[in-house]
């Protein structure tokens, strides 16, 4: 019944990060939710892996040890796009500069 | 349930407030926020392995990045900010939106019942493994290699982020825009929390073999320290070109991969451990891989080497 209603709740998120992903123009604002996604489908994990409890186990570890490589690799991703981002704006501002003077 | 219901509630209502917020800073507050509600929500789910990560990962050390980054996209307002977009592309998002939102709802409720699940398969590696904790044997033993490419990726990305460093700033220092007042607020706090914080990193860490934590935890929180420390101006990294950085770099996934082509002798397969020493082994591999991964998730908040700004 949980892992049901928590499986709604990250049905919900992704559809959120989704629409955020589509309607902002700014691009940390995209990154932002895409995140939001993220953390959606790692909560299906999450519903999946609770349903999954068996052998005295709370939850099936595997899904659960798969969320937990996910986000160190959402964190590595996020860290590049955020680097990319401010390199084009540094980029982009120089290049202003320049025509302007 | 009600406690579950109200939670669910919550998660939703920052979560909008997140795509919803006018501010982009205001966005990345409730962006922290609701990555410690979902840490609730997996402890909730039976998952307080995953809820540390969450927590110490998902909304500490990206909202960090996140809050860094858009405090210096704020000094120089971007022209794209301009462009709304329009009803129909509004109207068009959020139908879709509810589209998948409906789509995955009903995949939800048409699980199949009896679920299928791996807990046995997995315990039954645990008794081999020697370890009390589910999720870091499935991350060391019965899924090693996920773990070992994951650790391959994260240097990826930091090599990605480093390609981004202009010419003429390559082989600079690190340096954050750390403060350098001494009877800072942050400074205080930082020679407070980091002693702590290091502590509770290696505890974390070490723990992880029979309850909740192990490296990747662990090593959250001690790169978080280290990025406090910083940002305080209480110590500066090195230039990335020295040596014995990229030693601390790569000695974990080093180590990793070496014990599992040991695995061909010793066990007959890759990352296969010796049933009477598996234990053992898996700590060999866990300590350096602790300090590279710290090492990667702080040099990746701290973004490539680029001139101090003022």
């Amino acid at each position: 019944m949980t892992a049901t209603l928590y499986g709604f709740c990250a049905a919900v998120l992704v559809g959120l990060g989704l629409f955020g992903l589509i309607v902002h123009p700014q691009p940390l604002r995209k990154i932002l939710a895409f995140n939001l996604i993220g953390g959606g489908v790692f909560l299906l994990f999450g519903a999946v892996a609770r349903r999954g409890a068996a052998a005295g186990f709370g939850g099936d570890p595997v899904p659960q040890a798969l969320v937990i490589t996910g986000l160190v690799v959402a964190f590595a991703a996020t860290a590049l796009a955020v680097a990319l981002l401010l390199r084009l704006t540094g980029a982009a501002r120089q290049a202003g500069l320049r025509s302007d003077g | 349930m009600s406690f579950d219901i109200g939670l669910t509630l919550l998660v939703l209502a920052v979560a909008a407030w997140t795509i919803a917020a006018r501010e982009t800073f205001v966005a990345v507050v409730g962006f922290v926020a609701y990555g410690l509600l979902l840490a609730f929500v997996w402890v909730r789910l039976a998952a307080p392995d995953v809820a540390l990560t969450e927590a110490a990962l998902g909304s500490g050390l990206t909202g960090g990045l996140l809050i860094g980054a858009s405090s210096r996209l704020r000094r120089s307002q971007s022209p794209a900010a301009e462009e709304a977009p329009g009803v129909v592309l509004k109207a068009a998002a959020a139908v879709l939106s509810i589209l998948v939102s409906a789509g995955l709802a009903a995949i939800v409720l048409l699980l199949p019942d009896p679920a299928p699940t791996l807990a046995p398969q997995a315990a039954a590696s645990i008794a081999a493994t020697g370890l009390g904790n589910p999720v870091t044997a499935v991350l060391m033993a019965y899924r090693a290699i996920d773990t070992l490419l994951e650790i391959v990726v994260l240097l990826l990305a930091l090599v990605g982020i480093w390609s981004l460093a202009p010419d003429r700033d390559w082989g600079r220092r690190l340096d954050r825009r750390g403060s350098t007042d001494p009877v800072s607020v942050l400074t205080f706090v930082a020679q407070l929390l980091v002693p702590v914080g290091i502590i509770v990193g290696i505890h974390i860490f070490w723990v992880g073999s029979v309850a909740p934590g192990g490296e990747f935890q662990g090593a959250t929180i001690l790169a978080t320290m280290w990025t406090l420390a910083s940002m305080a101006g209480l110590v500066s990294a090195a230039a990335v070109t020295r040596r014995w950085l990229r030693l601390v770099l790569t000695i974990g996934p080093a180590v990793f991969l070496a014990i599992g082509l040991a695995g061909f002798a010793l066990a007959g397969a890759f990352l296969a451990y010796p049933k009477s020493h598996a234990k053992l082994m898996i700590l060999v591999i866990e300590i350096p891989v602790t300090l590279s991964i710290a090492a990667t998730l702080a040099l990746l908040v701290a973004g490539p080497p680029e001139r101090a700004r003022q």
